[in-house]
């Protein structure tokens, strides 16, 4: 299973640091957590997701192994 | 300036690395490169904009009958020609902005929100009856207290800005109307006891100026429009798909009636990824029936274009007696000018990710005032940051007595450590950019009366995001490369090299092209460090297409298949069967075009990861005069690791640039305000950006550490050198002085009276 990093307001929203969530890309893994926590509906939209340490600026259809460890970051941005 | 490879890669370059004359070299030192302003079509217009001689007020009536019938005025726009949209958040390239904010930036509605906003718009014959026709636009306007700092933004009873709008993220979250746009916060660990347990801590607030990107040419657009809706735009643009997305939203327009052409560019640092002039041209462009050409003035630029934040940010280090960070806390307040949106949240994420602290905590605040609204400048937010802790380290360096390089070694990011922000760091170079520096004969250089070093490092995200480019062949055997990347710093030289290095042919022999929205395949915008990784990776890739016909059109010349044809040196050469047949060169190839299929051209796509991060060090051996309190920069030394150098005379030149903006930043640049909110230092005149006689030759090391994302192992280098130097001058001021400074810009006043402090 995957395991979904929180920080910040999204920890707030889930109320834990870590959760693992069966899913085999990130479109899914968001529908899932959505499907959790209606709270944090919307909020994983334009996020940069972070797989096992690479930041995709669009991961939606990005694969998933059960050992990935997934972040969502604020957009980054440049100048 | 010299170069350190910290582990190399095996593939062997023939032209990476190299040091090709620009291709667009010629044309720029000639004069003959066209730029935003250049362009001239027949029965154009001239358009200026009537602009808010205040900082904040209610436009309550709004009358240009007068102006309309001045000589010469062919149209009039104000924001209701605009069409009225509804907030929400749209992709903008590399960032996401709110479209109402944005139309509102561009044509104040309703409300001025800083001194210079604009407020109408004229097209006329000449510039000088578009400039007159202003004048005679009368604005009645309830004139409101202005916001001009934190502090009053702050306030229990301050002004607000955006009646009604609510504060969003984090909660807590102030209640009813407030200032404050947005509240970031994250913690790890248990920082109040870490603290406790700390031996020496540091704490104070660090305070820089907003500063502007200073790019030479200002903002220029010409725009013709139809009968059919179409509308053409040459403009000066970090981003010509960017500026159509915008365009089309901000007059809800349909895309594909736009084309965007980006002209030359001269200079952008982030400031030049949105739009001020292009709607505005358009509407009078549609409304005159006639081309229109809007350049804004240097005074312009500096009044109504972004900026980047000023910041007060108050930071908390704790150590032990061994060098070992234990616990880190930040508050970060973030001016984002007249609309919400700084880059606080880069900030916020970049903060600490140079370092291992197992404790940290922070809270950020994305804060309006009637200043311009705040563009990307290089790396934004993340200088800010780094002013604040990089200077905390360093009074801890003072307090612990521990060399300030060494502090930093004991807990700098490696591979395999988890980044602040959340994954862990794959391969980087911060380690190697240390001990370079550490190593480096500047370091060790003897200090004499007066004079200072500081030290400063830096870190930087780099992004990946979407490329095109497509790689045609002539039939004299040389290459075409266009994509879609207004070149600002090199990047053509870094595509032409790509594709020399793939296809083996000289690089005089690629010409590198920028096309228009109409004829390249989609690009995002030239910023986030990323052309030369993400358009360069599809470069290599349109390239290796190119060698796959090529490979195909030596089979049909031999009359063999395909896989006994290899490509080697820019060579077709025939092996299993094939290989008495003589190499054929591209140009061999290339003149049998038309006997073997027709021309030969390939395109590619990528939207790859980030760029990898990027991590420097920075130097600064400056001298304090004590009676005027005027800082000499005698030395400065810029190590960053940009993975693989393609064309290391551009690498040397972006850490150079970067590194004197954030020396101009640390030492001279602010904006001064009146008490009306009026900026009285709107040029280069007294907003004071180095020039080079202000400066010694900034040397640089190029450290070189793969980025295992990049075939060749390139990382952004762009934004990194802006991120140290505030700290690393302030550093120096401070050492030399005697007395730490918290407070940019360090001007000889503000340093004159440290020194006094000083003395008592």
């Amino acid at each position: 299973m995957a395991k979904v990093v929180f920080t910040g307001g999204l920890r707030t929203l889930v109320g834990a640091e870590s959760i693992e969530l069966e899913a085999a890309r990130v479109v899914d893994l968001v529908a899932a957590l959505y499907a959790r926590y209606p709270a944090l509906e919307g909020k994983l939209e334009g996020a940069t997701v972070a797989i096992d340490g690479t930041l995709h600026h669009d991961a939606r259809y990005q694969r998933l192994l059960p050992t990935s460890e997934v972040h969502f970051l604020a957009p980054i941005a440049g100048g | 300036m010299s170069n350190q490879n910290g582990s190399g890669s095996d593939r062997k370059f023939k032209v990476v690395g190299t040091r090709p004359i620009r291709h667009d070299g010629l044309d720029k030192v000639t004069g003959r490169a066209n730029y935003g302003a250049d362009l001239a079509l027949p029965g154009m217009l001239q358009g200026a904009i009537l602009r808010s001689p205040h900082a904040h007020a209610r436009i309550k009536k709004l009358d240009v009958s007068k102006a309309l019938a001045m000589p010469g005025v062919k149209a009039i726009v104000t924001s209701a020609d605009f069409p009225e949209i509804g907030s929400g958040g749209m992709a903008a390239g590399e960032s996401h902005i709110d479209p109402k904010d944005l139309q509102a930036n561009i044509m104040a509605r309703g409300k001025v929100l800083y001194h210079g906003h604009a407020v109408a718009a004229v097209a006329a014959s000449t510039i000088e009856q578009a400039r007159e026709a202003c004048k005679m636009i009368t604005v009645d306007y309830e004139v409101l207290k202005p916001v001009m700092t934190l502090a009053q933004a702050l306030a229990k009873d301050a002004p607000i800005l955006h009646e009604g709008r609510k504060a969003v993220g984090v909660p807590p979250l102030p209640e009813g109307d407030t200032n404050i746009m947005m509240r970031l916060a994250n913690a790890k660990g248990d920082v109040d006891a870490a603290f406790k347990g700390a031996d020496v801590v540091v704490e104070g607030w660090y305070e820089a100026s907003m500063a502007h990107q200073g790019y030479i040419e200002p903002h220029a657009t010409v725009v013709t429009t139809r009968e059919n809706g179409q509308a053409e735009i040459w403009c000066s643009t970090q981003g010509p798909f960017a500026v159509k997305s915008m365009v089309a939203v901000t007059l809800q327009m349909d895309p594909n009636l736009i084309r965007v052409t980006p002209s030359e560019i001269g200079g952008g640092f982030g400031g030049k990824t949105t739009i001020y002039l292009e709607p505005v041209a358009v509407l009078l462009s549609r409304k005159a029936r006639r081309p229109v050409k809007m350049v804004m003035s240097r005074e312009e630029v500096f009044r109504a274009t972004g900026p980047t934040s000023g910041t007060r940010i108050w930071a908390k280090l704790g150590v032990k007696k061994d060098g070992s960070f234990v616990a880190a806390d930040t508050r970060m307040e973030f001016e984002a000018g007249g609309f919400a949106g700084s880059p606080m949240g880069a900030a916020s994420m970049t903060l600490y990710a140079a370092y291992n602290i197992p404790n940290f905590r922070f809270e950020g605040l994305d804060i309006v005032v009637n200043r311009p609204k705040v563009a990307a400048y290089r790396a934004p937010g993340a200088p800010n940051a780094a002013y604040a802790l990089e200077t905390a380290i360093d009074e801890l360096a003072q307090k612990l007595a521990i060399d300030p390089i060494d502090l930093r070694l004991k807990n700098a990011v490696k591979e395999g450590d988890v980044a602040s922000y959340g994954p862990k760091y794959d391969r980087i170079g911060f380690i190697e950019c240390l001990q370079a520096a550490k190593n480096h004969p500047q370091y060790k250089a003897p200090l004499g009366k007066n004079q200072g070093r500081g030290v400063g490092a830096g870190f930087w995200f780099n992004v990946g995001l979407q490329s095109s480019a497509t790689v045609s062949i002539n039939d004299d055997g040389s290459a075409v490369v266009r994509t879609g990347n207004p070149d600002i710093g090199g990047s053509r030289a870094s595509m032409a090299i790509t594709v020399a290095e793939e296809l083996g042919i000289p690089v005089e022999r690629v010409r590198p092209l920028v096309g228009d929205t109409d004829t390249v395949g989609y690009c995002d915008l030239t910023g986030g460090s990323r052309v030369t990784y993400a358009t360069g990776m599809a470069v290599i890739e349109a390239s290796k297409n190119v060698i796959e016909h090529l490979r195909a059109r030596a089979a049909t010349i031999w009359g063999c298949e395909v896989d006994a044809v290899e490509w080697r040196d820019g060579q077709a050469v025939g092996t299993n069967g094939a290989s008495n047949n003589k190499p054929l060169s591209l140009a061999d190839i290339a003149k049998q075009m038309a006997h073997t299929g027709g021309p030969i051209i390939a395109s590619a796509s990528v939207n790859p990861p980030a760029a990898g991060p990027g991590f420097g060090v920075h130097l600064c051996d400056i001298e304090v005069d004590p009676e005027t309190g005027r800082s000499t920069v005698l030395r400065y030394l810029v190590v960053q690791d940009a993975g693989k150098a393609v064309h290391p005379s551009y690498v040397e030149g972006q850490f150079q640039g970067g590194a004197a903006q954030g020396i101009g930043w640390a030492l001279w640049e602010e904006y001064l305000f009146d008490k009306d909110g009026k900026m009285e230092n709107p040029g280069f005149l007294d907003y004071r950006m180095p020039v080079a006689s202000d400066l010694p030759m900034i040397d640089t090391v190029v450290v070189e550490v793969p980025n295992p994302l990049h075939p060749y192992g390139v990382r952004g280098v762009g934004e990194t050198p802006i991120v140290p130097p505030l700290a690393t001058v302030g550093n120096a001021v401070s050492r030399a002085i005697g007395v730490r400074m918290h407070q940019l810009p360090m001007t000889p006043p503000r340093v004159l009276d440290a020194i006094e402090t000083k003395k008592g």
